[in-house]
């Protein structure tokens, strides 16, 4: 299976998934860690994969999103935004309704 | 390692007729970007735009670039 079938396999499998360096518990960089506890603060249940222990994931995803870096959120399968996109959401309420909306259709 | 310059000049080429203001410490950039081509756009697809002018240098030389991308009048 090649990264772009892998990488669409896990944007299938959950409704909000979080690319990042590192994971929430020991995140590797400062937007990683803030994009992980916005998402907890929203009360998001979310799948995270840690792109700094698979390269090959890492380069595909830029390819996939044509977005070079990260964190990269994904809802419903569709990219959000790295962590400056997260936060203006998140300021503006809109991230919890994204959240609330897609684990809605979850539940 | 870069300069504010640097990029600057790369997204001035990368969306011809845009005002653009950078500042820096040589790893982590901050990024105004004005530009009628914006009209009408998402702040994610604004966003890829100017990452487009950086081709690869974002996420590698360039580690972080926070952009506030407007159209004209915003």
């Amino acid at each position: 299976m090649n990264v772009q079938d892998k990488i669409r396999e896990q944007l299938g499998k959950d409704k909000i998934v979080l690319y990042m360096k590192g994971n929430p518990q020991v995140p590797q960089c400062g937007f990683s860690a803030k994009a992980s506890q916005m998402l907890s603060s929203c009360g998001a249940k979310f799948a995270s994969y840690d792109v700094l222990s698979d390269p090959e994931l890492r380069q595909g995803l830029k390819d996939f999103s044509h977005w070079p870096t990260f964190p990269q959120l994904y809802i419903g399968g569709e990219l959000v935004g790295g962590c400056d996109i997260m936060t203006e959401l998140y300021q503006k309420g809109e991230l919890q309704q994204l959240v609330a909306k897609a684990q809605g259709q979850a539940a | 390692m870069y300069m504010p310059e640097d990029i600057q000049q790369l997204i001035a080429q990368g969306l011809p007729g845009a005002r653009v203001e950078v500042a820096g410490d040589g790893h982590h950039f901050e990024a105004l970007v004005v530009s009628d081509q914006f009209t009408g756009k998402s702040t994610l697809q604004r966003h890829q735009m100017v990452y487009r002018t950086l081709g690869t240098k974002m996420g590698n030389e360039i580690h972080a670039l926070s952009i506030k991308a407007l159209a004209p009048g915003e």
